[in-house]
């Protein structure tokens, strides 16, 4: 076959046109088909990411609130060396690892018996029940927990026969809601890496003589740690970003996420604001580094 | 797979190179800087835009949609054909931000928001013989140091009031009578003491230090130096060990003390009427009070500014001004106001058009270098320094 006649059949529409045009020039056509993702990319992350790190650099007159762009450290040495910001980073980083660690904890064993122990039907309305909050609102299930934890709500009201009090509003009532809130996210990872893991296996591995603990240790657990860190980078770097529920339910304490948004909602200052969310970018830096030495990454 | 059809890597990048520039040049927009407000105030109202924004304090502009008994919007709308759209803030400077977006033709502005409004060009002035209603507003609250500035009149005065000190009569016995209550004597309660969360919270705190701690030599709240700052953080970092948790948002203040959860704070008015609960009472304390007092500011970004002249005079008209003051629990801006209230004594309860009283409340004011009591030997803590403070005790 020939390219002419093609050609002059493709010229009758313009999308036939522009489809000729292009199956000639495929740089072209690879450059438009890139411009896309690489726009969202660029923008999204690159050029906000760099935004932030010059806007740390700049200063803000307090009074008109107007940016400052002379060049300066002041904000990254104030965020460095104030001992205020370090007590926030230990207490955001805390409690972090604290419902990550609840998370997971809570999260292996449903997953395995989701995955390994229920029926084939019971296995989908699991599925279905630990998806079923995130078809609500985070703020309904922030503020649910505020009317459960408050003075006279539900959990004193079931605590009551145990003299049991509410913790009230503060850490542990935020270690408890971020906890419930990011489960989810938790349990569906760790779910599918068990749902990978071939019955043949255990069974193998029980004919060979090995004891369930041995079997869960020596065999499943090698295979799910890769779903365990996936489902622990959601929780723990949706904790460490979040400053609504602290608002909710936290009392007086500050979060990271806290002193960002104060600082860009309350005192207007921008830069400040820019320094402090440098913070969590590091820590999430540091996490992922030492995540991905452990090779788990890899097998995302 | 043919050799035209396998790219190298050099034309890979060469590929890559341009989509990125391509995407560069997307996102390389123009930047709309702003050409600086025009000081001139208008001389001649035009026709109505058909719609006006608002930013405001809860409980300033009601349409009937948080209780339908109360609405001044709709015969507005229905005079004057503008359609009004409102957004509530809960801090001054949240407001601050809110205004600089430009997507507000009003704005209600505390002491505290006003000047700095000004010095951000985000304020025009105002034409107050555009706004008919002006006439009859008291005298002490016009051109005063927050709604003028040279001379120049930057908005309509709305009506002013004290922050209260909010309890629960089962709890917190017996009734206080001073701002102790959430200070020095605030452990009896501890963990259920609130406390307005923003850096002008501050000035409540030198206010009771003025008043009790005489040696510190406070003549303004709002004109610390840094001594009289320092000791106003280390009662306020006292105070914190006995919050339960602090209350920008009025809503969750409401919230707060119907559970119990907060059983005594500063607070407003209108949060008492919504509480409307026999057993939570409200006082002015001994010490006085920090206090708002409140202007509608017309933004530089107008784009409806008919309309926004439009409701400025009718928001300060007699009728309207005295349901809306009324409604937020504050005095009126005028005696033609006092007038029309539903309560014939809530002028009285308020204070309304009396001076002396109004001298004793500490308006909300942005502390700035130059002090605001007239001191000269000494620089007095900005604004800056207050928010950094703020966020030093919150720890």
């Amino acid at each position: 076959m020939t390219a002419e006649p093609q050609e002059m059949a493709a010229s009758r529409t313009p999308g036939a046109a522009i489809s000729a045009f292009l199956s000639r020039r495929p740089w072209v056509r690879l450059t438009a088909l890139l411009s896309v993702p690489l726009l969202w990319l660029v923008l999204v992350y690159v050029v906000a990411l760099a935004a932030l790190l010059v806007t740390a650099l700049w200063t803000t007159d307090s009074f008109t609130g107007e940016i400052d762009k002379t060049w300066s450290l002041d904000n990254i040495e104030t965020v460095l060396t104030t001992a205020l910001y370090r007590t926030v980073t230990l207490r955001t980083l805390g409690l972090a690892v604290l419902v990550t660690l609840i998370d997971v904890t809570i999260a292996l064993p449903i997953a395995f018996f989701m995955a390994k122990v229920a029926s084939r039907r019971t296995q989908r309305i699991l599925v279905v029940a630990v998806l079923t909050p995130l078809w609500a609102s985070y703020l309904v299930k922030a503020y649910a927990w505020r009317s459960v934890l408050s003075g006279g709500g539900l959990f004193e009201w079931l605590g009551q026969p145990f003299d049991v009090q509410s913790p009230g509003y503060g850490m542990t009532a935020l270690v408890i809601t971020e906890a419930y809130l990011w489960l989810p996210f938790v349990i569906l990872p760790i779910y599918a890496g068990f749902d990978r893991v071939p019955d043949s296996l255990l069974e193998a591995s029980g004919d060979l003589g090995g004891s369930g603990p041995q079997t869960l240790r020596w065999v499943v657990m090698p295979m799910i740690v890769p779903a365990v860190v996936a489902g622990a980078i959601f929780s723990f770097s949706l904790t460490l970003g979040d400053y609504i529920a602290v608002n909710i339910v936290g009392g007086t304490n500050q979060l990271l996420g806290n002193l960002v948004y104060t600082n860009v909602g309350a005192a207007n200052n921008l830069p400040l604001a820019a320094a402090i969310a440098l913070i969590p970018i590091a820590i999430m830096i540091v996490f992922l580094t030492a995540v991905r030495r452990t090779g788990a990454l890899e097998n995302l | 797979m043919s050799k035209h059809s396998r790219p190298s890597g050099r034309r890979v990048f060469g590929v890559l190179l341009a989509s990125v520039s391509l995407a560069l040049i997307g996102a390389c927009g123009g930047d709309d800087s702003d050409s600086g407000s025009d000081s001139e105030a208008l001389q001649e109202l035009g026709e109505n835009e058909g719609q006006v924004s608002i930013l405001t304090w809860p409980g300033y502009v009601e349409d009937g949609s948080n209780d339908p008994e109360v609405d001044w919007v709709t015969p507005f709308e229905q005079e004057t054909g503008c359609e009004v759209t409102s957004k509530v803030y809960g801090t001054s400077d949240e407001a601050f931000n809110l205004a600089k977006t430009g997507e507000y033709d009003v704005i209600a502005a505390s002491g505290d928001l006003s000047l700095r409004l000004v010095a951000a060009d985000e304020a025009a002035p105002v034409n107050t013989d555009l706004v008919s209603n002006y006439d009859g507003i008291f005298d002490f609250l016009k051109d005063t140091e927050w709604n003028s500035v040279d001379g120049v009149n930057y908005g309509i005065p709305h009506g002013y009031g004290a922050n209260l000190l909010m309890f629960n009569t089962d709890v917190v016995q017996p009734e206080p009578t001073s701002w102790s209550a959430v200070f020095d004597d605030a452990s009896k309660y501890k963990g259920k003491v609130t406390a307005y969360d923003s850096p002008i919270y501050i000035a409540d705190a030198a206010l009771y230090l003025m008043k009790h701690n005489p040696e510190l030599e406070i003549e303004n709240p709002y004109a610390l130096d840094e001594d009289q700052l320092a000791a106003a953080v280390d009662l306020l970092k006292a105070q914190r060990e006995n919050i339960g948790e602090y209350w920008s948002d009025y809503l969750k203040q409401i919230s707060a003390f119907e559970t119990g959860d907060s059983v005594v704070g500063t607070s407003w008015q209108v949060i008492v009427n919504s509480l409307d609960s026999a057993n939570i009472k409200a006082i002015l304390p001994e010490e006085g009070s920090t206090a708002w007092n409140d202007t509608w500011m017309l933004s530089s970004q107008a784009e409806n500014v008919n309309c926004a002249y439009a409701w400025m005079d009718y928001i300060v008209s007699p009728k309207a001004n005295a349901t809306a003051t009324e409604y937020f629990g504050e005095a009126p801006n005028s005696e033609a106001a006092c007038a029309e209230t539903v309560n014939p004594d809530h002028c009285e309860i308020f204070h309304a058009g009396d001076e002396a009283f109004s001298e004793q409340l500490w308006y909300w004011r942005t502390p700035i270098a130059e002090c605001l009591d007239g001191r000269t030997d000494v620089e007095c803590t900005d604004y800056s320094q207050w928010t950094a403070a703020w966020t030093e005790i919150k720890g």
